[in-house]
């Protein structure tokens, strides 16, 4: 049977092996010289059938009944063919001719190729999209999008923290350009040092991300594209005021100075000296503020040579008063007095960047990064102390290619990071210094249609977290038209700064209690946590629009977290997980363009939030489990002149939260197991005048619900049961602003 | 980078020596109409062995490659493009497989009515 099957395997090759043509072609001369052609292209007309002749000349062809027109055609020579009806030998002199016949053109590519699927489940918000929350930093860009869900951080600074999957932002890992930005001292602030003018477009990965920009990553990343010299316009002004007392200014001046040079100056602008109280509790229900943030880019780019750099300079101060309404920090500070709180930040960022394309080789490059950034925050919140300078070093180069051809990429290089820590905790103090030495490897197969993937390893060696392998991998499957599966898998570790990502704790008469383990740092071992996921994407046309449908379903399980247990309300504890901490998040999205320029977002959200405390395994406290989100986008069609309405609605809905426990509380400052579900709403209508005017008008928290009492026992700020940190819903009520943009 | 150079030169000189060069660029046109042409006729080239890059430019038609010339020629890399339904100047697709190309993809047809659904 077997030497049955071989046979007939080769039977269909014998028979053919038979029709074919072979022949030389060769080049005319007078000597009737036989000098062998190579390369030349031998083709039947009109058919798919071809070959290039050998070095010599020689040429072997398929023949078929169905093709008698032989052309033979080489550049530089005429073309000719040759009236060919049965199999045989072909030898052929070509003539030499004057013309060319095939020119080939050496076509310019673009400097960036663009992957045409991501493995990784990766949302990008571009320029459009930012403009529809127009205020006014990065912690405020993510209002109208899913995929990170915005909470109030405490009841005094106005600070908004993300989430993704469930987890809050330390366990996301904030770049800006691919340099880790928000981390370490700016945790807790960090977000709100970046002006929303400032950003082109932001790209969120959820899950592990790439391997690329480290191990600190954990439920996913976010990056943040600056505005570029070279493409952003020459003059932007944006000015900015809303009725709490809220001041805004943005400035941009773009410069090109040659063909390959070109600068910006970025000057930002803040302050809010109106004494804001709604919820007559005596503390100010927004701070008192003012900022300065000025930034400097430099742009070289020179896509003849491949090499594109940029030269960054970013200067900081931030300045917040918080707290009782009559205080005074003069007079004031570190008494019983009044309770005020002034957190003051000065920060220095400079970063380096270098990519060079091969310009012969599209597909290769490498890039460079080195940053050094400077962090000083002196606060004090009422007769607490906490200061913490923070210098970092971070450094990254990189190498892509490909593996035979573009189907199989890869991305490799080293990476060294330093982080010096100096905090100051009341009268303790804190030392620290991490160095971290890490190579990694990037691996990514995409066949264009079905399927691709990326699968990467890093290797880190780390003075505290040790040497240790960090696997990601990300895979994409395209089973049917417009649809996609998505999986991932990944590991990370970091060391968690607990005052830093905690400080809203020093606004409390909550006991600071460190249970630690005598691990090396703070006395905790460094949190480590595994994250996957699975999702579904699938575009559709509707009624004759577009629209997608994507569901997701991600879990994080750490094997190790430095536990932040609020339950007792006298205390906060930090300890070393000891039992479970895991967050499962389900989220379902529906997005359709209804009607012409009418688009349509929903998008319902499950989070399951679990950690072992000192009492038992509990839902994360402050965790709304259900979360339904609506956006409805109009544009009207821009006139020539560019003018356009624009009108931008956005609804959202949390379900009820746990509230940490306050049993132990007297009465008066119970808050009871959970608070109640509520909805918020904001708008914006934009009209654009021209290419250069527009202003907007919109309202935040449109039906101006709040929390009661965010500061638990504010009559008595410096007794037993002063507490800001337990905030589930707005501070301040309805909140209308306009402003203006100005572009030339 | 005094060893680039030297590694540079050494391979600018043994691809003048051989006249087949590791990464030689070349564009060619191949007949197509939209995306799913894009990603049918570079995912033909790939296929090749020896092709590294293909790009596919949809309003000109043309289509650039990086290819080891040791490795392949244009002729092969048309019988692939063919092979999937895909017109090149020397050869051309059997009408078996044109025919198995997407409805949107009919590039032989003069009137494209149905390209404004794209």
């Amino acid at each position: 049977m077997k030497k049955i099957s071989i046979l007939l395997f080769w039977f269909p090759i014998l028979l053919t092996a038979q029709d074919k043509i072979e022949g030389v072609v060769m080049e005319a001369n007078s000597n009737k010289e036989r000098i062998g052609l190579s390369g030349a292209n031998v083709y039947w007309l009109n058919s798919p059938l071809g070959t290039i002749t050998r070095e010599d000349g020689t040429f072997t062809i398929p023949y078929e009944s169905e093709y008698n027109k032989l052309v033979i055609s080489y550049i530089g020579f005429k073309t000719d063919t040759l009236m060919i009806d049965s199999p045989r030998t072909v030898n052929h002199f070509l003539e030499p001719s004057n013309q060319l016949d095939e020119v080939v053109v050496e076509q310019k590519k673009e400097a960036v190729e663009k992957a045409l699927f991501s493995p990784q489940n990766v949302v990008t918000v571009n320029s459009k999209e930012l403009l529809k929350a127009a205020c006014c930093n990065l912690s405020e860009s993510f209002e109208t999008n899913p995929a990170i869900d915005v909470n109030f951080n405490d009841a005094l600074t106005g600070t908004r923290q993300i989430q993704m999957l469930g987890l809050t932002s330390p366990y996301l890992l904030i770049n800006q350009e691919n340099i880790p930005m928000v981390r370490g001292a700016s945790q807790a602030y960090g977000l709100t040092f970046t002006p929303g003018t400032w950003v082109e477009s932001i790209q969120i990965t959820k899950g592990a991300g790439s391997v690329t920009n480290g191990y600190e990553s954990i439920s996913g990343q976010i990056n943040t594209e600056l505005q570029k010299p070279l493409s952003d316009v020459p003059i932007f002004v944006n000015g900015y005021a809303n009725l709490n007392g809220r001041l805004e200014l943005n400035t941009h001046l773009n410069t090109k100075l040659s063909d390959t040079w070109s600068t910006g100056f970025y000057v930002h602008g803040n302050r809010r000296d109106v004494e804001v109280d709604n919820n007559d509790d005596g503390f100010l229900d927004a701070p008192l503020a003012n900022q300065i943030n000025v930034m400097n880019r430099w742009q070289y780019q020179n896509p003849e040579k491949g090499w594109v750099s940029f030269f960054n300079i970013r200067f900081l101060n931030d300045e917040k008063q918080v707290g009782q309404l009559d205080f005074n920090p003069d007079t004031d500070r570190f008494t019983t007095n009044t309770w005020g709180s002034e957190i003051d930040t000065r920060r220095f960022d400079s970063s380096v960047k270098l990519g060079y394309v091969f310009p012969e080789l599209p597909f290769q490059s490498f890039g460079f990064q080195a940053s050094y950034s400077n962090h000083a925050q002196d606060s004090f919140y009422g007769l607490n102390v906490y200061d913490i300078d923070h210098e970092s070093v971070y450094s990254n180069f990189l190498f892509n290619s490909i593996v035979g051809n573009t189907n199989h990429k890869f991305t490799t290089g080293v990476s060294f990071a330093y982080d010096g820590y100096d905090e100051q905790v009341n009268a303790q103090r804190f030392r620290r210094a991490d160095q971290s030495l890490g190579a990694f490897f990037e691996y990514s197969y995409t066949n264009l249609e079905k399927l691709s993937l990326t699968a990467g390893l890093r290797l880190d060696t780390h003075n505290r977290l040790g040497t240790f392998f960090t696997p990601r991998i990300h895979i994409r499957y395209t089973p049917w038209e417009r649809g996609s599966l998505r999986g991932s898998f990944g590991l990370g570790r970091r060391a968690a700064n607990i005052f830093a990502e905690n400080q809203k704790l020093f606004a409390s008469s909550r006991v600071i209690q460190l249970d630690g383990n005598g691990g090396n740092i703070y006395g905790f071992d460094a949190e480590k946590a595994v994250n996957f996921g699975f999702g579904f994407l699938q575009k559709f046309t509707f009624l004759n629009h577009p629209g997608s449908f994507s569901v997701d379903f991600y879990r994080t399980d750490f094997q190790n977290q430095v536990v932040v247990d609020w339950e007792n309300p006298n205390e906060v504890r930090f300890s070393n997980l000891d039992g479970k901490s895991f967050a499962n998040s389900l989220q379902v999205e529906v997005n359709h363009e209804i009607l012409h320029n009418l688009e349509l977002r929903m998008a319902y959200k499950y989070y399951d939030v679990e950690t072992t405390y000192q009492t038992g395994l509990l839902q994360r406290p402050l965790q709304a489990q259900h979360r339904y989100f609506a956006n409805v986008g109009y544009n009207s069609a821009p006139k020539e002149n560019g003018s356009q309405w624009r009108f931008d609605y956005t609804f959202q809905a949390l379900g009820r939260q746990r509230l940490p426990n306050t049993a132990s509380n007297p009465v008066e400052f119970q808050l009871g197991n959970f608070a109640d579900g509520y909805g918020l709403m904001n708008t914006q209508i934009t009209r654009v005048f021209s290419f250069k005017f527009e202003w907007y008008v919109g309202g935040e928290n449109l039906t101006g619900f709040r929390q009661d009492n965010p500061v638990l026992g504010a009559q008595d700020p410096f007794g037993p049961n002063f507490d800001t940190s337990i905030v589930f819903a707005p501070i301040l009520g309805r909140m209308v602003y306009m402003g203006f943009r100005f572009k030339s | 980078m005094k060893k680039g150079i030297v590694i540079l030169t050494s391979v600018l000189i043994s691809m003048v020596c051989f006249g087949q060069e590791k990464n030689k660029k070349m564009t060619f046109e191949v007949d197509g109409v939209c995306e799913m042409c894009k990603v049918r006729i570079e995912k033909a080239a790939l296929g090749v062995p020896g092709v590294k890059y293909a790009f596919w430019d949809i309003p000109s038609h043309q289509l650039s490659l990086i290819v080891d010339e040791r490795k392949t020629n244009t002729m092969q890399i048309k019988s692939a493009i063919v092979h999937v339904g895909h017109d090149t100047k020397e050869l051309k697709a059997t009408q078996e497989a044109y025919n198995s190309v997407h409805p949107c993809c009919r590039y032989r047809d003069d009137d494209l009515d149905d390209s404004k659904k794209h």
